[in-house]
């Protein structure tokens, strides 16, 4: 029985040894080292935010001793990670990007560290500030996060196939004009319009949400009843899918910002609603054939004034950061107006992250280099209002979204229904009526 | 690139076709380029995806994706340097990591199970092998929320070792399937032969099973090394910077709001080449390994 | 992962003393008591990694299914009984994962055992340059599934820059709208694609490890090369195919990657491991998600048990 013992004592020798060797391995890792200061930053993998580490070096050469650590992730693989992590504080980061719909609710679970005193500083001027922006990221007067980006969305058209068409487009378009032009525009070869339909919150019903709201519909009514199975919402989704079946792309399940970007961009698109922040792919002649043949037009409308929507991704540092003070230097390092001035100089000025300051409209290099839809974005971004963005008053704030925990969830799931509806596979009533009590027992605790 | 060690019998049956220069010879001869064109075909058809990655990695953006595709395209390096400025270098390290290391582990367990379950009699050798088969059926998922919570307990999230522990989980099985079937090859009387000589149970493991199974344990470590490098799901929610492999770095080059396949392409070929390379070599191994558990 | 049959198994080997080692199959009459107990300490160590690494957390798992905890509500954290399983069952959304992961898993199975069966037989007569075009076919395996999923997705089936229907169009065909009109075959599609590398590689070796005597001796006989094939090569492949089903379905059961990358679970494509993660991580449901958790165990041991049982000879017969 020795031979037992001895065997049975390096296997559990093995085990041990290796989780204490983890273990002191965790205590090391990430921490600060040296007097240097290493920060994590949870981002997603939009260009702005890889232009932000590209220059990560002028930072750290402003701060000796802060080191910054990007983590790019995909959009929903970011909300995923970040989401659990700050949830079960995890503490694995110390800046993290989030989105406009998550800051609100966030910030009530008491997650961020509130910013308002660090961005008091004059010489940080928090007041230039797109207002609706700012106003999205403020819980009981306080400021939880900054945005290093903001956008709008609207409508994108190839002037090219317009002029052989012989076709104008209005300033302000109604979804009927749109929808008509779109199904003449479309070939066998060309689609009239793209838009989204790929599954989850943050894609197909980004733009569907706007649809609705302009039709008259919502969500919820003001007291918090959902209303996803009365007609207005009925009527505005299947207008939206009858509009992608009859004239959008041919693949809507898996299409969503990016695939769209690349159909547009490759000229198989006529038009294209979306980000405002995609022109600044759009028009770039390095990667994309259709740069200066794209003309802009306000996102198109029914029953409202505007339907843009309004998007922010900010910069926020969670609650459970040890090294609250580093990251403070950096947020704001990367959300300054010298930041926009950095990115101008060192990138070029059409990378200049938009939509977040208003000041960066008025810098001469940039009105130059975004002269084809900053102007445009610039009047969207202060019109839209995410406190009532619809027909009807609503009980929350926010456009394309429900500022409420469950609303990724319900989102997610109607999302995977209407890809069923997309494909012709299923009626739309059925999928509406889930998502109706999807709905209300969300809602339900709203009350 | 590999000897191809697996043909002696078909090499051996081929030789009575050949020399009857007769009709039906001539006949079964053109068949047998038929056959040889459809094996080509199907091999092409297979392999391309793996081709266009590569062939895509070496194009500019702009070329990527388009309609019709582009195969004289203007081809350049730029992906991979936009790889390596991205810092690829740390995520192929932790991969590394985790695989070798893990499978070390793996296979200092494994194969003193495995000798127990072939050499070795025990009662009932089948419920224990059925255990260990059994837990590999599980859904991983199934129990990620409690791991998840057990490793942020012990401040062990985005650690690179309890990755690797992980893992160990995730391939003992595997491995001591397919190391069992290996040692089940050692003759019975060598093992008796070694003990009548008085060698103790660890001479006896190390001086002559061992040799004799080597390949097997290739094979095993092999299998278990490739699982390991290529594992996604794990790794992308047990880790963040610190310990981040390459499979969810992978994933991070799609980009949210830009273009992207021809880099992504680049990533994926430089991720891909440990395994690709490592496969190609030990595809002999690999096809004995995996088909011993068949035969006994 | 079983409860049952693993505690079981692991208790009888844990609680000596041993019953008397019965004669039969698993234990040749030669061999002594003492040598059990030696091959059970030899046992222990990989048994203990495993119970610890996989057992444990699933016991914690059943402890979370009867919270109430969504992680984006943490003040509402509370013990709940059996409320999570009520809405479970209540919703259906578990049978139609379940039927997801059981078409895809048994789909790609079929295709890459067919296809497996195929490549082998090609793939072990004599031709020129077979040694490249064996390392080419075994490549698909090799590559890293979250790659192969990407590359797929957006480099084969785009719809419109895609290969595939640009190979379509010119094979006169129309393009399809893969994601949208046929979802499952598209995973389904990608992962034979995969596995039907690993298949070969195991059937290949069990036509080469045929008894040469014995198919020239039926060649002698004058039977025609399907007779043999199909009256002794395929009976003695029965094990080859036994062992890639065994040990493809073990992986293919957790397809998690295509799925996430591809489809986003739309079309019935929701398997039950993409069930699992979204419920704990895009819904945020801890209690929920534990609830599934524990009910696909449940469900995967009573099927595993069934399957390894009466299928596979390794376990229906004794072994050495």
């Amino acid at each position: 029985m020795h031979v037992k013992r001895s065997i049975l004592g390096v296997g559990v020798t093995l085990v041990a040894g290796a989780l204490v060797l983890s273990g002191c391995a965790g205590a090391g890792a990430g921490n600060t080292s040296g007097g240097k200061t290493t920060l994590t930053l949870a981002t997603v993998n939009n260009p702005q935010m890889k232009d932000m580490e590209e220059l990560k070096g002028e930072f750290e050469k402003k701060y000796p001793d802060i080191s910054v650590k990007f983590i790019q992730m995909e959009e929903n693989d970011l909300r995923d990670a970040v989401t659990k992590d700050v949830a079960t504080k995890g503490g694995q980061y110390d800046i993290v990007t989030v989105g406009a719909y998550e800051v609100p609710i966030w910030a009530k679970n008491g997650w961020l560290s509130d910013l308002t005193q660090a961005t008091s500083s004059k010489s940080y001027d928090v007041n230039d500030l797109f207002p609706p922006v700012r106003a999205g990221l403020t819980s009981g007067g306080k400021l939880y996060a900054v945005p290093f980006y903001g956008e709008s969305s609207f409508l994108m058209y190839n002037k090219d196939i317009f002029a052989k068409a012989g076709l104008t487009m209005p300033e302000r378009p109604t979804w009927d004009q749109v929808a008509t032009m779109a199904r003449q525009l479309k070939t066998p070869t060309q689609d009239g319009i793209c838009l989204r339909g790929k599954p989850g919150w943050g894609e197909l019903f980004a733009p569907l949400t706007t649809v609705v709201k302009t039709f008259g519909g919502n969500w919820y009514d003001s007291k918090w009843n959902a209303t996803v199975d009365d007609a207005k919402f009925s009527a505005a989704s299947q207008f939206y899918v009858n509009l992608v079946r009859d004239a959008g792309e041919a693949d809507p399940v898996s299409f969503g910002f990016t695939e769209c970007l690349n159909n547009f961009s490759q000229g198989k698109s006529a038009m294209w609603v979306d980000a405002t922040s995609a022109a600044g792919s759009v028009e770039d002649p390095k990667a994309s054939p259709v740069a200066g043949k794209v003309g802009y037009a306000r996102s198109p409308v029914k029953e409202t004034k505007e339907s843009g929507w309004l998007w922010s991704w900010n910069l926020a540092i969670p609650a459970t950061s040890k090294k609250k003070d580093a990251a403070e230097t950096f947020v704001k390092w990367a959300t300054s107006k010298d930041y926009q001035k950095l990115v101008g100089q060192k990138l070029g000025w059409s990378r200049v992250p938009p939509g977040a300051r208003t000041s960066t409209y008025s810098i001469p290099q940039y009105q130059k280099a975004a002269s084809a839809f900053a102007p445009i974005t610039k009047q969207i971004m202060e019109s839209v209002d995410p406190k009532n963005p619809g027909v009807e008053p609503q009980p929350y704030t926010g456009i394309q979204f429900v500022s409420i925990p469950e609303f990724q969830d319900i989102g997610n799931q109607v999302s995977q229904d209407m890809a069923e509806v997309f494909a012709g596979r299923s009626q739309l009533a059925p999928v509406l009526a889930k998502g109706q009590k999807l709905a209300q027992a969300a809602g339900d605790k709203q009350k | 690139m590999t000897t191809d060690a697996l043909a002696p019998r078909a090499t051996a049956s081929a030789r009575p076709l050949g020399r009857r220069l007769t009709a039906a010879g001539t006949r079964r001869r053109i068949r047998g380029g038929a056959i040889t064109l459809l094996t080509w075909g199907v091999v092409v058809v297979f392999f391309f995806p793996v081709l266009w990655m590569v062939l895509t990695a070496f194009k500019p953006e702009r070329q990527a994706a388009t309609d019709p595709p582009t195969f004289l395209a203007d081809w350049t390096l730029d992906s991979f340097g936009k790889v390596f400025a991205r810092d690829m270098a740390p995520y192929l390290i932790n991969s590394l990591t985790a695989s070798v290391g893990s499978t070390i582990i793996v296979l200092l367990l494994a194969i003193p199970a495995a000798y127990a379950l072939s050499i070795r009699p025990i009662v009932k050798v089948r419920d224990a092998l059925f255990f260990f088969i059994s837990t590999r059926f599980m859904p991983v998922a199934a129990s990620i929320i409690p791991v998840y919570l057990i490793l942020q307990t012990l401040g062990l999230l985005d650690n690179i070792n309890a990755l690797m522990i992980l893992y160990v989980g995730v391939n003992l099985p595997i491995a001591i399937w397919m190391m069992r079937s290996f040692l089940s090859e050692v003759p019975v009387e060598i093992v008796e032969a070694a003990q009548i000589d008085g060698a103790k149970l660890r001479t006896e493991l190390f001086r002559v099973v061992i040799p004799i199974v080597l390949p097997g344990i290739a094979a095993a470590g092999l299998i278990c090394f490739i699982f390991a490098w290529n594992e996604y799901f794990l790794a992308s929610i047990l880790t963040s910077t610190a310990a981040r492999t390459t499979p969810p770095f992978l994933a991070s080059f799609v980009d949210g709001r830009g273009f992207f396949l021809a880099v992504l392409s680049a990533a994926s070929t430089i991720a891909v080449l440990p395994v690709v390379i490592a496969g190609w070599v030990a595809q002999k191994q690999l096809v004995r390994g995996l088909a011993m558990g068949a035969i006994k | 992962m079983s409860t049952t049959t693993p505690s079981t198994a692991a208790t009888r080997i844990a609680d000596g003393p041993p019953p008397q080692p019965l004669p039969g199959p698993a234990a040749p009459p030669r061999r002594g008591l003492r040598r059990l107990g030696v091959s059970r300490a030899l046992l222990w160590p990989a048994l203990i990694v495993s119970i610890v690494l996989t057992q444990v957390p699933f016991v914690i798992t059943i402890y979370y299914s009867l919270q109430s905890w969504n992680l984006l509500r943490p003040a509402d954290q509370r013990f709940a009984w059996f409320e999570n399983y009520a809405r479970v069952f209540s919703n259906g959304s578990f049978l139609s994962s379940l039927l997801a992961t059981v078409v895809i898993t048994g789909s790609t199975v079929v295709l890459s055992t067919v296809l497996g069966l195929l490549f082998a037989v090609l793939l072990d007569r004599p031709f020129r340059g077979r040694a490249l075009a064996r390392t080419m076919i075994i490549t698909p395996f090799l590559i890293m599934p979250a790659a192969a999923a990407l590359i797929w997705k957006w480099s084969m089936f785009e719809a419109s820059t895609g290969m595939v229907n640009w190979g379509l169009g010119l094979l006169g065909l129309p393009s399809v709208a893969w994601n949208t009109d046929v979802p499952v075959a598209t995973v389904i599609l990608v992962l034979t694609w995969q596995y039907t590398p690993f298949f070969t590689l195991i059937l290949l070796a069990g036509l080469q490890s045929q008894s040469r005597d014995i198919l020239e001796a039926s060649s002698v006989d004058g039977a025609g090369a399907w007779r043999t094939f199909t009256s002794i090569t395929l009976p003695h492949m029965r094990q080859y195919v036994e062992i890639a089903v065994l040990l493809g379905s073990i992986q293919l059961v957790q397809v998690f990657d295509p799925v996430a990358i591809m489809t986003r679970g739309s079309g019935g494509t929701k398997t039950l491991a993409y069930l699992l993660y979204e419920r704990a991580f895009v819904g945020l449901e801890v209690g929920e998600a534990a609830a599934y958790g524990v009910i696909t165990v449940l469900v995967t041991i009573v099927i595993a048990t069934v399957a390894l049982r009466t299928l596979f000879k390794v376990f229906t017969e004794g072994t050495r």
